[in-house]
Order: C-alpha cells, then sequence, then structure tokens
C-alpha cells in the first residue's frame, strides 16, 4: 500500500507567464472617455464614419447595464484599464524588423518556427496593433486580402465598410459596445470567390501590458464558393491586476461558402475574457468554429451561427478547462432560420481545483426553419470534489418539423482508471494528463496536422504540467 | 543479473474495514511460475490488488519484498518501475489514448528521460509481440480498451506484459472469458517471457490454463491464506475432486466466504 498519497501536480502554473519590459511608444490614460476614443480614432488616421460609429458604441456602452446572467463580473472595474496601447510606430513585415523584445516573447511562443515551416501568413498581435505581419505570395496572387483590421480599414474602405458591425452591431451586447468604441487590431480577411485555400491562415494574439484591455476586431469574408481556415491562438502573461479582452469576430460566409474559425484562448488567470463570435450563413454555407477556452479568470464566450441561408451548416466544438478560481461560462448559439439547416454542437470541459464550468447554449428554430435538425453532446470531466459543473441548455422551437437531440454526460477521473495507468509505470501526474488529453482528443485531432504538435504543447504545458 | 525474488510474508489486507487476507505467504524468484487457485472470494484478487498498490485495498500488515525493497511502501507507479506488474481482471478503458501511445508513454516512464526507446524499435518490437498474439494491426491505434471484448481486452493486458518486460507479473484471471484459441494465444505470449529474470504468478480457477502454461507450483488459497502448496499434478486433483475434497482432505470446516 503507498503509505503516502502523492501530491498531485499543480497544473495551474502557468507556463507562459514570462514578461516582457514594455516596450510601447504610445499608451492612452487609465480609465475609458469620449476624448480617448477620439485620440484613438486620431491617432489611427480613421475616416469620420469610423470615429461617429465608435462614439455610438462608447454611449451604448456607458448606458447598457453589465449583464446579469452568466458569469460573475464584480471584480471588473471599466475606470482602472488602459484602453489603448500602440507598441511600435510601424508595422513590421518582415521579422528582422521586429524589435527583439518583441521577438523574444514570438520565440518563447515559437511563433518563428511555425511560421517558416507550415504557416501560409503570420499576423501576431502583440498589445493592440500588429507588429508581425507576413503573407504567403500564392494568397496574394490569389487576391485574398489577410491584413491586421486597422490597415485594412485604410487600404480597402469600401469592402471593409460593406460588413463592418454587420453581424454583430455595437448594441449587440455591452461588451461589443464596449469593442465597437475602442478597438484595434485583429484580423481582416476577404476570400473572394470561388478561391480555396489549401493551407490555414494563422494569428497569434498576447497582451502584454497591465490592466491593458485588449479590444481586437476581426472581420471575416468568405465569398461565394470560397474556403477557409482561419486559426487563432492566445497566451499571454501573469499580471496581479486584472485585465479585459473583449473580442469581437464576425465572419460572413456567402452561398456555397465554407470556413472554420479554430481558436485556442490561453489566457492568464486573471484576464476576463469576454468576447462575441458569431457568423452569418447564406444558402448551403458552412461555418465550424472550434473554440478551446484554457486560462482566463472569466470566459463569457458563446461562439455562433446564424443559418440565414437554405441548407446551411453550422458546427461548434469547444472545450473549456476550468481550474482554481476560474469559471468558464461558455457554449454556443444556433439560430435557424432557414428551411433544410443543420447544427451540431459538441461541448467538452473539465473542472478542476474547485474550478467551475458551465455549458450555456441556445438552439433557435423559426417557423421557417423546416426540416432542420441539430445534434448537441456536452461532456463534461471533472477532476476531483470542490470543482463544479453546469449544463444550460435553451431551445426555442417554432415548429414541428425539426430534429433535435441533447446528450450530456458527466464523468470523473476515477480512482480506477489512475491505479490502471499508473499500475504500468505511469505517475500520478502522467496519468492524470493521459486521461484529460484522450478527453479532449476529439478537439485537439481537429487542429490543423501542421499545427497540431505546437497547440498540443501549448494545450499540455497549460493544462497539465509538462509531459517532456 | 541475478534472478529476481519476491518474498511475502504474513500478509494481511482489508477492503472497507473487512479483513479478507490473513497471513499470506509466498516466495518466488525469477524463472518460476506459479499458479494461485482457490475457490471465490478467499482473496486471490485482493492480494493482487494489494501487492500492485490499490488504494482501496489497505494492508494491516505484513511484508512484500521485491529484491529486498519493500513495495509496500512504493506508491502504485513506483512498484511498477520497480519491475511488478498485473493482469487485470476488469482492465480500465482510457477514451481519445491510443494503445500505442499508452504503451510508449509506459515504457519511457520506466526508461526514464534521455533514455526513451527509439520509435522504430517500439514499433518493430510492437508488430512483432502483437502478431505474436494474433492481434490485428488496428489494436495498436485504438483507443485503449475501449471497445474491445473481454478476450481483446485480456491479450491487450498480455501485450502489455511483452512490452513492459516486467520482473513479476501477476495475471488475476486471465482465463476468464477466454475461447481456447484466445487461450492459446495468451499462453504462448507468456511462455515467451520465460526467463530466469521473470516470474509469474497465475491466479485462476482453472486448471485448463496450466495446461498451456505448466506452472512450477501450485498454491491453493482458502480464507485468506495459502492452504496448500503442491507441483503441477495439484491442480489436477483439485480439477477432480473439487474444493471440497479440498476442504475435506485439509479439514477446513467451516464455509466462511469472503468478497474477491
Amino acid at each position: 500500500m503507498a503509505t503516502e498519497q502523492q501530491q498531485l501536480p499543480d497544473i495551474e502554473e502557468y507556463k507562459y507567464g514570462f514578461r516582457e519590459k514594455d516596450v510601447s511608444v504610445f499608451r492612452t490614460k487609465r480609465g475609458l472617455t469620449e476624448d480617448i476614443v477620439r485620440e484613438i480614432s486620431k491617432k489611427k488616421n480613421e475616416p469620420e464614419w469610423m470615429l461617429n460609429y465608435r462614439l455610438k458604441g462608447l454611449h451604448h456602452f456607458y448606458k447598457r447595464p453589465m449583464p446579469q446572467w452568466g458569469a460573475d463580473l464584480s471584480g471588473l472595474d471599466f475606470d482602472d484599464l488602459t484602453y489603448y496601447v500602440k507598441p511600435v510606430d510601424n508595422q513590421g513585415r518582415s521579422w528582422d524588423e521586429v524589435p527583439d523584445e518583441i521577438k523574444d516573447t514570438f520565440d518563447k511562443l515559437g511563433i518563428p518556427e511555425a511560421e517558416r515551416k507550415y504557416l501560409a501568413g503570420v499576423s501576431a498581435q502583440y498589445e493592440s496593433e500588429v507588429v508581425y505581419h507576413s503573407m504567403k505570395d500564392e494568397l496574394e496572387k490569389d487576391g485574398v486580402i489577410f491584413l491586421d483590421t486597422d490597415s485594412a480599414l485604410q487600404k480597402h474602405e469600401e469592402l471593409f465598410k460593406q460588413y463592418f458591425g454587420k453581424v454583430i452591431a455595437y448594441a449587440d451586447n455591452k461588451f461589443s459596445a464596449l469593442n465597437a468604441a475602442c478597438w484595434s487590431g485583429g484580423s481582416f480577411v476577404y476570400i473572394p470567390k470561388g478561391v480555396v485555400c489549401k493551407t490555414p491562415l494563422q494569428a497569434y494574439f498576447r497582451i502584454n501590458s497591465e490592466s491593458m484591455g485588449q479590444f481586437e476586431r476581426t472581420l471575416i469574408i468568405v465569398d461565394q464558393g470560397a474556403s477557409v481556415h482561419y486559426v487563432e491562438g492566445c497566451t499571454a502573461p501573469v499580471y496581479s491586476s486584472s485585465s479585459l479582452h473583449s473580442g469581437i469576430v464576425e465572419i460572413y460566409v456567402c452561398k456555397d461558402a465554407y470556413c472554420r474559425y479554430t481558436t485556442i484562448q490561453n489566457w492568464a488567470n486573471n484576464v476576463y475574457n469576454l468576447v462575441t463570435q458569431r457568423a452569418i450563413c447564406e444558402d448551403h454555407a458552412t461555418m465550424e468554429w472550434v473554440d478551446g477556452n484554457i486560462g482566463s479568470a472569466v470566459t463569457m464566450k458563446y461562439p455562433s451561427v446564424v443559418l440565414k441561408g437554405e441548407g446551411s451548416r453550422g458546427s461548434t466544438l469547444t472545450i473549456a478547462i476550468g481550474g482554481k478560481g476560474q469559471n468558464q461560462d461558455s457554449g454556443s448559439k444556433m439560430i435557424h432560420l432557414a428551411p433544410n439547416t443543420s447544427s451540431t454542437i459538441i461541448s467538452k470541459s473539465i473542472a478542476k481545483n474547485g474550478g467551475n464550468v458551465t455549458y450555456r447554449g441556445k438552439v433557435h428554430f423559426s417557423p421557417k426553419a423546416k426540416n432542420s435538425r441539430s445534434h448537441i453532446e456536452c461532456d463534461t470531466l471533472i477532476m476531483d470534489d470542490q470543482s463544479t459543473s453546469d449544463t444550460i441548455p435553451y431551445n426555442e422551437v417554432l415548429n414541428k418539423d425539426i430534429s433535435m437531440e441533447h446528450e450530456a454526460k458527466v464523468s470523473k477521473v476515477s480512482e480506477e482508471q489512475l491505479f490502471y495507468l499508473m499500475s504500468r509505470g505511469l505517475t500520478e501526474q502522467e496519468a492524470t494528463e493521459m486521461i484529460v488529453m484522450g478527453f479532449i482528443e476529439p478537439f485537439t485531432k481537429e487542429l490543423p496536422m501542421e499545427y497540431a504538435v505546437e497547440m498540443n504543447r501549448l494545450i499540455k504545458y497549460n493544462m497539465e504540467g509538462s509531459i517532456g | 543479473m541475478t534472478a529476481p525474488e519476491l518474498k511475502i510474508n504474513d500478509l494481511h489486507v482489508s477492503v472497507e474495514g473487512k479483513s479478507i487476507v490473513k497471513g499470506f505467504d509466498l516466495d518466488m524468484k525469477g524463472g518460476e511460475i506459479h499458479a494461485l487457485m482457490g475457490p471465490n472470494g478467499t482473496g486471490k484478487s485482493t492480494v493482487a490488488s494489494a501487492l500492485m498498490g490499490h488504494p482501496k485495498y489497505e494492508v494491516t500488515s505484513g511484508q512484500a519484498l521485491l529484491n529486498e525493497q519493500n513495495l509496500l511502501d512504493m506508491a502504485v507507479d513506483e512498484r511498477a518501475r520497480a519491475g511488478m506488474f498485473l493482469a487485470m481482471q476488469y482492465p480500465s478503458e482510457v477514451s481519445g489514448v491510443s494503445n500505442a501511445d499508452f504503451l510508449r508513454t509506459a515504457i519511457n516512464g520506466r526508461r526514464g528521460e534521455g533514455n526513451e526507446i527509439p520509435l522504430m524499435k517500439f514499433i518493430k518490437t510492437l508488430d512483432k509481440k502483437m502478431n505474436m498474439l494474433e492481434m490485428d494491426e488496428s489494436f495498436a491505434e485504438r483507443y485503449v480498451n475501449e471497445g474491445f471484448s473481454g478476450g481483446e481486452k485480456k491479450r491487450n493486458e498480455i501485450l502489455q506484459l511483452m512490452m513492459l518486460e516486467p520482473k513479476f507479473a501477476i495475471l488475476d484471471e486471465i482465463d476468464s472469458g477466454l475461447d481456447i484459441d484466445a487461450l492459446k494465444w495468451v499462453a504462448k505470449g507468456v511462455n515467451s517471457m520465460r526467463s530466469e529474470n521473470f516470474g509469474c504468478l497465475i491466479i485462476t480457477h482453472y486448471q485448463r490454463l496450466l495446461n498451456y502454461i505448466k506452472p512450477d507450483k501450485v498454491h491453493i488459497m482458502m480464507q485468506g491464506r495459502i492452504v496448500k502448496t503442491g507441483g503441477p499434478e495439484l491442480a489436477l486433483q483439485l480439477e477432480k475432486e473439487g474444493y471440497d475434497g479440498m476442504k475435506a482432505e485439509l479439514g477446513i470446516k467451516d464455509d466462511e466466504t469472503v468478497e474477491a
């Protein structure tokens, strides 16, 4: 008999908690005022309409109350945040032009290596501006636009204006209003008609300034019959006071087009991660969200698909890992508005060290959504007796001609499983890691092959300590 | 390398406060194969789980030494790395983890950092052993025990045994639920392990398996301890007379049974 219970490794420790000296060249004062919004817009040399849009967002933000549902946001102090930090004056196009300190941070995350080997284009957001941005020639030849959102506004204003804010209005919720007011950075992607991007487009995001809000704004337009897979990973260093990440991702998937958006949210444990992600699908279009939420103090995130066109399809595959002091409130929304539409939601959650994970999802079938179907699966793995999970599905069914399945399963890491693996020589840590990695395997296997090793490592380090 | 040695002295084991194993003694050396037989509920599986360190099984007194190291002071994984192996009656399923990944992690855990098994060598060894057990190639990529039939699980246990090459293995009713072909493959696997550096304790109800794996010693366990030890002929005698005959011979009267 083992006389001493082995200490479970502390898998909460944030492995990318290194932090670089602040190299910003411009930052706004703390708190959010109209002057600050004007200053941001002026600094970015924006057209009038964008400034007006920001101001509308700001005023809506002021008057909109905090959401009274979901995670506890009481620790969030809007007056104690910096809303805009610009790290360098010019955007680096090649690796050589990127400042060394920023480069070091990226090196630690392994970006250049990934870029060299496989990536079609990298757009890494450091603080609020994109400092590094590159694209492979083939993409440019096909007319694909892959820029940071600020540059896209300057260079492709007409196209930009046509879609910006159309999927998610500034008045959608308090945080979309906040983002509208002070958005900065993010990716802008346009895939022209019929263009099929064979390699995924990638962007890394990273915030590195204490108490700094990051409000990136991503807009992806996939034109008729086109196809793209966009990948985004996030890590942030550990800080003592809370940071806010409140991004917006808008995706427009035109007729017969396909879009997959893969994201790994890996914020430090004091970050509030409140993101609005939504896609609209036209006829026979397909939208897939692959969404991983690992770090952060609080996450509220429900990637949505509006199935507007006949025969369109939406799917969400999420993992959420909630540890000590964390509250992961995530899920998905599928809004069926047309006939013959289908959706799938697969949610995998892990709660440990007293953390809480909540699945919150909504499936809506409108009167027009005849012959439509939805399949929902919620799997939760609970690692100890202190951790909790909730499953909160909302279903709105306004016509009879639909089918819907909902499966929910909660399991615990069992003594038997641990004993079995340990009896083969795995340490308790390795055994636990193996069970957890197995549990999220349906997610990790969906990551792009070329990138899977790096992403897997990231998940492993952050969740479980290192396997080696 | 001298032959490994397993010494168990006066082992007492309780499960949830209930005393099940009451003074179990056993000496085994590398190169030996012992069979442990006995009616249901006499504590055979309890001995096996307790030696491997299952947290539910509490050793209340006694000693278990592997090459003079105190097994009972070690965590489960330390016992495994010291050379113990338990082929389980009901192996767990691990979803999302392939058999091959699991085996490689286990092997590398034993070998230690910087001394990992080369990938090609691992694959070749795995192919060879799977071939011997007549296991389809797909088993390497299937998730650990998930959706395996009873017989497949048992063969998978033997595959792990062959890949991990422990000093001592306990096979807990490895023959239950096996058809005659599978029984032969399992026996072939175990026999291939025979060497001075490997000892094996086979827990079984039936003499049948012992036709294929010839034991050096047969122990009969009743009421939490070994009541009789002999050669292979003891198993044959048991097959003929049954446990009742054995009880009568040994003068064991009360039929106090315990949970396995």
